[in-house]
This record gives C-alpha cells, sequence and structure tokens, in this order.
C-alpha cells in the first residue's frame, strides 16, 4: 500500500498539510521586509541564507482573519520552479504519513476560493487533514 | 603574449588540439593505411590550418599546409596510396607546422625555418616522383629532437579551458554572495575593537573586491562576437538598395558581461540597419554632393569610467531638424508651439520617439515594426542611454552607455516611512536637502503635484511614501526634505525621500514570479545588516506617478498630443497675479524659463527696467504697468517669465504665479486687451490670456524677432 508523507501545519485552527518533497525547509519567524503596493497576500521579503524568498501569509490567501497581534507566523519554505517560496502559518505540525485509503476530494460545499487550493482531504483518526496543492496556493502574480 | 590577437590565440589553441588528433590519427592510419575517413579527417584539419594561415597571412605555414593538403586529397581520393615514405613526409609536415606555430606563439613570427626540402619533398610525392624522395625531409627532423619546444608549445592550449556558463553564473551568485557578507562584517567590524579583527576583515575586503573582478572578467565576452555578423547585414542591404557601403570596426575587444552583450544584440543590429537604410544615400547622390560614392559606417567600441561606449558613426546625410519636425508635428507627436521651442539637436532625438520612423518607404530589411524608440527602450533596460549627434550633410552619431555588469551595481540607499529601498547610481543625477523652513516655502504646488525650482526650472517631485501608498498626505510641510533628483528617459524629476543614508555596491537579485509585475521595483538587494532592502526602478517609478507622461506634456519632447479630435485644443497654461488682483495666463509653451530675482538685481538702462542674465541684459517688462493694473513696487523679489531664447530674451515681470493648468481653453477672442490673445473662464474666473509674441514685438528692439 503507498504510503505518503505530509508535513502538517495549522492556520487558525484548521490542519494543512503539503507534500514532504516539495518543501525545503521550516524555519522559525524571520524578520520580514514589506513590499508596498504589492497583493494583500504577499507579506514581505524575508533574507533566507542570501536568498530572497517571498513570504504569502496563509491566513489572508485563505481569506481568514488575521493573526492575534503578537503571534508569531512560521515559515514553510517551498522549493517551486521559481526559487523558493514562503507560506507563512500559525503553528508547524508533524511529519505524518497517511494512508491512501483514507483520501477524499475536498467536499463541494466548501468556499470555492479556498477549494481550489486543495487537493482533498485525509481522514485521520482525530481531525481531518487538508492537503494544500501548493501550486494553486501561491498566487500568479500580485494582481 | 598578453597582447597576443585574440583571434592568433584562438588559432593556435585550436591548431594545437587539431595537430594532437591528426598524430593519433597518423599512428591509426600506419594500421589501416586504406583508411578513407581517417584520411579525410587529417585533409580537413590541415585544409582548415591552410585556410586560417592565408586568412592571418602566414605565407610561410600556409605553403607548407598546402602541399601537405595536395598530397593528403590524393591519397583521400585514392588516386595515391599511403606509404611509409608518404606517412613520413606528411608526418614531417605536421611537425613543421607545430614548430611554426611553437614560433608564431612565442615571437609572434613564423621563424626562420627554411621548409623549402620538405615543400620540395612533399610535392615530388603528390607528383608521383618517388625516386626523388628517398632521403627523408630534412625539416622534418630538427623539431623531433627539440623536445622541449614541443613541450613549449602546447602553453596557450594549456592556458585555456572551456567552462559551462551556467557554472559561471553560479560562481557570479556566490561572489555576490561573498559581496553581502563583506558588506555585513564590515558594518560590524566598526564596532570591535579587535584590531586582528579588523585587519583580517580589512584583507577579506580587498580579496573580495578582487575576487569579484575577476570572476566578473570570466563572464566578460569581447563585443566582436556579435559584430562579426554586421558585415554580413550591411553588405545585404547596401546591394538590396543599391547602395556601396563599408563598414570599420574597431575596438571588437571592448568586453562586456554576457547577458548585457545580448541584450544589445539586437538594438545594435537594427541601428545599424538603419545606418544603411536612412543614413547612406545612393551612390550618385553622393556624389554630387562631393562625396565619395562609397558610403561607411564605423563602429567603434571603448571603456570610458566604467562604462562602454559604443559608437555608430556614418558619414551619410544626417538627420534633417526640419525634417524630423514636420514628421513629429505630422503623426501628431509634439505641438507647434513645442516644436517652436525645442533645439535643433532637442529635434534630432525626436527620432526616438514612439511611432517615429524617418524612412518614406519602409525596406524590407530595416522596417520590421521596430523603431529607434525601441532601441532606446532596450538600451535603457540595461541602464544605458542613447544619444544621437547629427549635421546635415555630413552623418550621423549615435552614442550608446552601456554599464559593463548588471549583477552588482552601485547604488544609493535611501530611508522612507522607515523603510530602506536601494537607487541605482546610474539614474542618479543629484542630491538636494530644504531645511524644514525652505520646504515649506519652495516646494510648490501646481495643482496639487509638487514642484521644486531647480535653477529656474520646474522639477517635478514625487513623493516616494504617497507613490508607494505607505504614507498619506503628501510631503510634510514641517520637516526638511530630501531630494533625490533622478532621470528617466532624459527627464528629471525629485523623488522625495525622509533620508538619504549611504552610497553601497548592491548585488540585484530578482523579484519572484508573484512580484514581477511591480513596476516600480527593479528587484531587491541584501543589505549589511542581513535585511532585505528593494531596489526601485527609476523608469516604472517615473511611470506610475505619471512624472512622465506629465513632463512630456509640459515639456514637449515626448508629448503625444492626444486626442486631439475629440479633447480639443488643450494646453498648458501658467496662471499669474498681475498687480493687485488681474489674472493673466501665459501659455506655457511660449515659457523659456521662470525666474526670480531679487530686487536689488534690477538696473535701469535706456529708461528701462533691465537685468543681467546669463551674461546678457535682459529687458523686464512689468505686466502691471503694461496692462494698466495698480503694480506692487516693493522691495521683495521680482518673479520673471522668461520668453525668447539667447540673445532675444524678455523678461515678463508678474506678481506673482498662481498655478499650472492643463486644460480645455474655449478661447473667446475680442474679449480680452490688446496684448491678449482672449480671454477664456479658467478655474471658474474669467482670465485673459497673454499673447507674449505681441508683447516682445513691442518690447523687444526692432528686428529682434524670437
Amino acid at each position: 500500500m503507498s504510503m505518503q508523507q505530509y508535513c502538517t501545519f495549522t492556520v487558525d485552527g484548521t490542519l494543512f498539510g503539503v507534500d514532504v518533497h516539495e518543501i525545503q525547509e521550516v524555519i522559525r519567524y524571520q524578520e520580514m521586509t514589506r513590499v508596498p503596493l504589492s497583493a494583500s497576500v504577499v507579506s514581505g521579503l524575508i533574507n533566507l541564507r542570501g536568498q530572497i524568498v517571498t513570504a504569502i501569509d496563509m491566513r489572508t490567501r485563505l481569506s481568514m482573519p488575521p493573526r492575534a497581534e503578537g503571534q508569531k507566523p512560521m515559515n514553510v519554505v517551498l522549493r517551486t520552479e521559481d526559487g523558493a517560496v514562503s507560506l507563512l502559518v500559525d503553528e508547524i505540525g508533524d511529519v505524518i504519513q497517511v494512508d491512501e485509503t483514507s483520501f477524499e476530494e475536498a467536499p463541494p460545499t466548501l468556499e470555492s476560493g479556498s477549494r481550489d487550493l486543495l487537493k482533498g482531504v485525509y481522514k485521520l483518526e482525530r481531525q481531518l487533514l487538508l492537503v494544500l496543492d501548493s501550486r494553486k496556493a501561491l498566487p500568479e502574480n500580485n494582481h | 603574449m598578453a597582447e597576443m590577437d585574440e583571434t592568433i590565440k584562438e588559432f593556435l589553441v585550436e591548431s594545437y588540439e587539431n595537430l594532437d588528433r591528426i598524430d593519433s590519427e597518423f599512428i591509426q592510419l600506419e594500421e589501416r593505411p586504406g583508411d578513407r575517413e581517417l584520411l579525410a579527417s587529417i585533409f580537413r584539419t590541415i585544409h582548415t590550418i591552410k585556410g586560417t594561415c592565408g586568412f592571418l597571412g602566414m605565407q610561410k605555414l600556409e605553403s607548407v599546409a598546402h602541399v601537405g593538403e595536395n598530397l593528403l586529397s590524393k591519397l583521400r581520393d585514392g588516386k595515391l596510396t599511403m606509404d611509409e615514405t608518404i606517412s613520413e613526409a606528411l608526418l614531417g609536415m605536421v611537425d613543421a607546422v607545430r614548430e611554426m606555430l611553437g614560433h608564431i606563439e612565442q615571437e609572434g613570427s613564423e621563424g626562420n625555418g627554411d621548409y623549402s626540402a620538405l615543400i620540395a619533398a612533399l610535392t615530388a610525392l603528390n607528383e608521383g616522383h618517388r625516386s626523388t624522395v628517398a632521403v627523408k625531409p630534412q625539416a622534418a627532423s630538427a623539431p623531433r629532437e627539440d623536445s622541449e619546444a614541443a613541450r613549449k608549445e602546447s602553453h596557450v592550449s594549456d592556458s585555456n579551458i572551456r567552462v559551462d556558463v551556467q557554472l559561471l553564473d553560479k560562481l557570479m551568485n556566490l561572489v555576490g554572495e561573498l559581496v553581502l557578507a563583506r558588506n555585513q562584517l564590515l558594518q560590524h567590524s566598526g564596532e570591535d575593537q579587535d584590531p586582528m579583527i579588523a585587519a583580517t576583515t580589512q584583507r577579506l575586503d580587498l580579496v573580495t573586491t578582487e575576487l569579484q573582478e575577476g570572476v566578473m572578467k570570466t563572464r566578460m565576452q569581447p563585443i566582436g562576437g556579435i559584430w562579426s555578423k554586421f558585415p554580413r547585414v550591411v553588405r545585404d542591404l547596401a546591394k538590396l538598395t543599391q547602395k556601396e557601403v563599408a563598414l570599420e570596426m574597431t575596438g571588437e575587444h571592448t568586453e562586456l558581461d554576457r547577458t548585457i552583450i545580448e541584450a544589445i544584440k539586437d538594438p545594435l543590429t537594427h541601428v545599424i540597419r538603419n545606418c544603411v537604410d536612412h543614413g547612406i544615400e545612393l551612390p550618385a547622390d553622393r556624389q554630387s554632393a562631393g562625396k565619395p560614392r562609397q558610403g561607411t559606417i564605423r563602429l567603434c567600441a571603448y571603456h570610458e569610467g566604467g562604462q562602454v561606449i559604443i559608437e555608430i558613426i556614418d558619414d551619410g546625410r544626417g538627420v534633417h531638424p526640419e525634417k524630423v519636425k514636420a514628421k513629429a508635428l505630422e503623426r501628431g507627436l509634439i505641438t507647434a508651439d513645442q516644436a517652436a521651442r525645442m533645439s535643433e539637436r532637442e529635434l534630432v532625438n525626436l527620432i526616438f520617439l514612439p511611432g517615429f520612423s524617418t524612412a518614406a518607404a519602409v525596406s524590407n530589411l530595416s522596417g520590421r515594426g521596430v523603431g529607434m524608440d525601441v532601441v532606446k527602450t532596450n538600451v535603457e533596460k540595461i541602464g544605458g542611454t542613447v544619444d544621437v549627434q547629427s549635421t546635415v550633410g555630413k552623418g550621423t552619431t549615435l552614442k550608446l552607455k552601456i554599464p559593463l555588469t548588471l549583477a552588482i551595481i552601485p547604488g544609493l540607499i535611501i530611508t522612507t516611512s522607515g523603510d530602506r529601498y536601494a537607487i541605482p547610481q546610474v539614474s542618479l543625477l543629484e542630491l538636494l536637502r530644504l531645511e524644514a523652513e525652505e520646504a515649506a516655502t519652495k516646494i510648490e504646488s501646481v495643482r496639487g503635484v509638487p514642484v521644486y525650482r531647480l535653477r529656474g526650472r520646474l522639477l517635478p517631485l514625487v513623493h516616494l511614501g504617497t507613490e508607494l501608498g505607505t504614507e498619506r498626505g503628501g510631503i510634510p510641510k514641517d520637516k526638511p526634505a530630501s531630494i533625490v533628483v533622478l532621470q528617466a528617459e532624459g527627464r528629471p524629476f525629485g523623488l522625495v525621500v525622509d533620508e538619504i543614508n549611504d552610497a553601497e555596491e548592491i548585488v540585484v537579485k530578482p523579484l519572484s514570479k508573484q512580484l514581477k509585475n511591480l513596476e516600480v521595483y527593479a528587484g531587491a538587494t541584501i543589505m549589511g545588516d542581513g535585511h532585505v532592502a528593494l531596489i526601485l526602478d527609476v523608469l516604472g517609478l517615473a511611470q506610475h506617478s505619471r512624472v512622465l507622461t506629465e513632463m512630456k506634456e509640459t515639456h514637449g519632447a515626448g508629448a503625444r498630443a492626444d486626442d486631439k479630435s475629440e479633447a480639443g485644443d488643450r494646453s498648458s497654461l501658467l496662471l499669474c497675479r498681475i498687480g493687485e488682483g488681474g489674472r493673466m495666463a501665459i501659455p506655457l509653451s511660449s515659457v523659456a524659463r521662470l525666474e526670480e530675482f531679487t530686487a536689488d538685481k534690477l538696473e535701469h538702462a535706456g529708461g528701462r527696467e533691465t537685468v543681467q542674465y546669463r551674461g546678457r541684459i535682459m529687458p523686464l517688462v512689468r505686466l502691471s504697468d503694461a496692462f494698466g493694473e495698480a503694480g506692487s513696487p516693493g522691495d521683495g523679489p521680482v518673479q520673471v517669465v522668461v520668453y525668447g531664447q539667447g540673445e532675444h530674451t524678455l523678461g515678463v515681470v508678474v506678481e506673482q504665479i498662481l498655478d499650472i493648468l492643463e486644460e480645455h481653453v474655449a478661447l473667446q477672442k475680442g474679449v480680452g486687451r490688446s496684448g491678449t490673445l482672449g480671454a477664456a473662464i479658467l478655474q471658474g474666473k474669467v482670465t485673459e490670456l497673454l499673447d507674449l509674441e505681441s508683447i516682445a514685438r513691442e518690447y523687444l528692439p526692432v528686428g529682434a524677432g524670437v
């Protein structure tokens, strides 16, 4: 039986996962340089050992309420064809193995905006794991 | 060695490689004497060497290779069969070639060796006279013993290796990182008192700089690489247009970063095509103009002040300013008023406007829908500039200034709304600082657009904080202002920032896909403290803040008389107050400059008020007097609108400059007084339009028409 590993994190209490192969690294909060005039999902630019990485706020991306004051987001750095891009999330969870049989498409009743970003849902024992389609999670451009 | 011609160096490297292969091929040939493929390969190599020698003017080498080639061709075609004598003679030839190459490398000449015996032997073999060549060719023995020379001869080929361009790019990136780390260390080493660390840091600094230069050099390529196809381009186009054109090139060894070479390839080709197509006249026309039938295009490249200058000079008909003007007017690119005020040079530079093409008939080679504006845009994209100078009947010179590299550039660091930004220094003109008091009075507003009078000219200001949306309320009135004067497309504008920090070498890093279409940024860089700073794109910023279009409208050079038909007459007007409460509008197109003179500068000559202006005497006319308004002759400075140029200028004194308007003017003639063009309703008030020309006629000496 094929097993797949997901790096998990939470955004506003919801558990999300991204295929571990797509992840370059997970790092704690980094200071950012804001980019005026950019789309609201772009939180800023991070210096990742000399590499300039754009940080995308997942709360904004998923139309969720903003983080509480003082709550510092974590960086899930994705490897993409266009270089590294960071997803700002609330908390990092474990890397978990899931059973392919527990997979299901995202329910059609889900708000269409966030449904497009999901590959599907794994029914874990205690909760649901929403699998992000990392390509779609990154906005193509700022407009 | 150092000055050895690049072509010869390449020839040597290539020939050595080929000769090494030939050696092993000969050995294989001894095992398989009849192998045509081997023979053909040897033949090709010798043929190449012979051809290149002829080209480089090495006659001796050529003659030896030539007889060898003849013999080889017979062997290849099966007209002769390989045997030991022939093999021996051919190896003798290869050694002779090798020896001469060695001489070329070390002394720059083919040496004094006498190869007539070898040549005779090869010729004899070629003609089938076996008997005469019983003797082993003499020349062959000499170099073989000279094994030391044989060692040395591989000198050039050993000093060259081929490197993957990607590896070079990676190295360049790493050096960029190192430069950043160095900058970071330099910033912190100041705090550290340890002399050991200070010394080490200094050394690291020096080594990094040298390494940066070294790696940059590896990415350099001679510009000749892209020039090499120009002779053909010129020849083909000259044929097609029935012209006679010679192309001269100097400085083809001038080196540029490979990314830049790529970027200027197309613009240069276009310029060359233009020269042949539009610049050079037909042979008959040239002759009747007293010029040689054959036109000449000269391409020169050289280094100057950390930049590369490329000049394209033709001795053709030149660009005729009047024709350019007529064309620009016809296409509606400028208005008649603007055209009248432009200098010849400005007129000639109109050829860079989008939508401009001087060729009456676009030929299929130079046309292709690309104009000189594309050349300009492409060159400016890589931080270069283009300028054209032309003398009618004598020719045109196009000058391109190109930066050496794009990866690491000098930048100016500024702060606004608490964030740091870098500005590429190529676009920087000057820095200004106004104290709070000055800022409050000297920064004026033209219908909400802030301007500053910089040496009499209105410099439009752009408040960076407002432009980026990080601040509201425009330029703060109560704080000192730092103005970075920049130019975009040759038009200056002032960028108002909170603080000007420092000049620094910055490593340009591209922005990710999500941010690429933000026109105001050219990239990002990492500062000494490890923080990311955005690099402003001056051209993008000017466009974003509409400084460019605005200036095009007021200054003319780039103006498109847009939507003329439906919008009616839209003109720029200078709104002034004359006397106590009179309002007068002056068409901006007839205003040369705005000046301010203190009262003590005013002098009386010939019963008139004058002022010394640019080494000449400029008569003044007080509009309040001219129109009988109650004036205010106080001791304060006077505001002067300068009309005309050069010798014949007239200063029109107004009480106050109120505003600059851009409006549809519904002029009603016959309403205003004499000396006016009429009146119109501007900003809800009836305002007369000053007829500067009639004022000038009245007040300037007779015959001094402007």
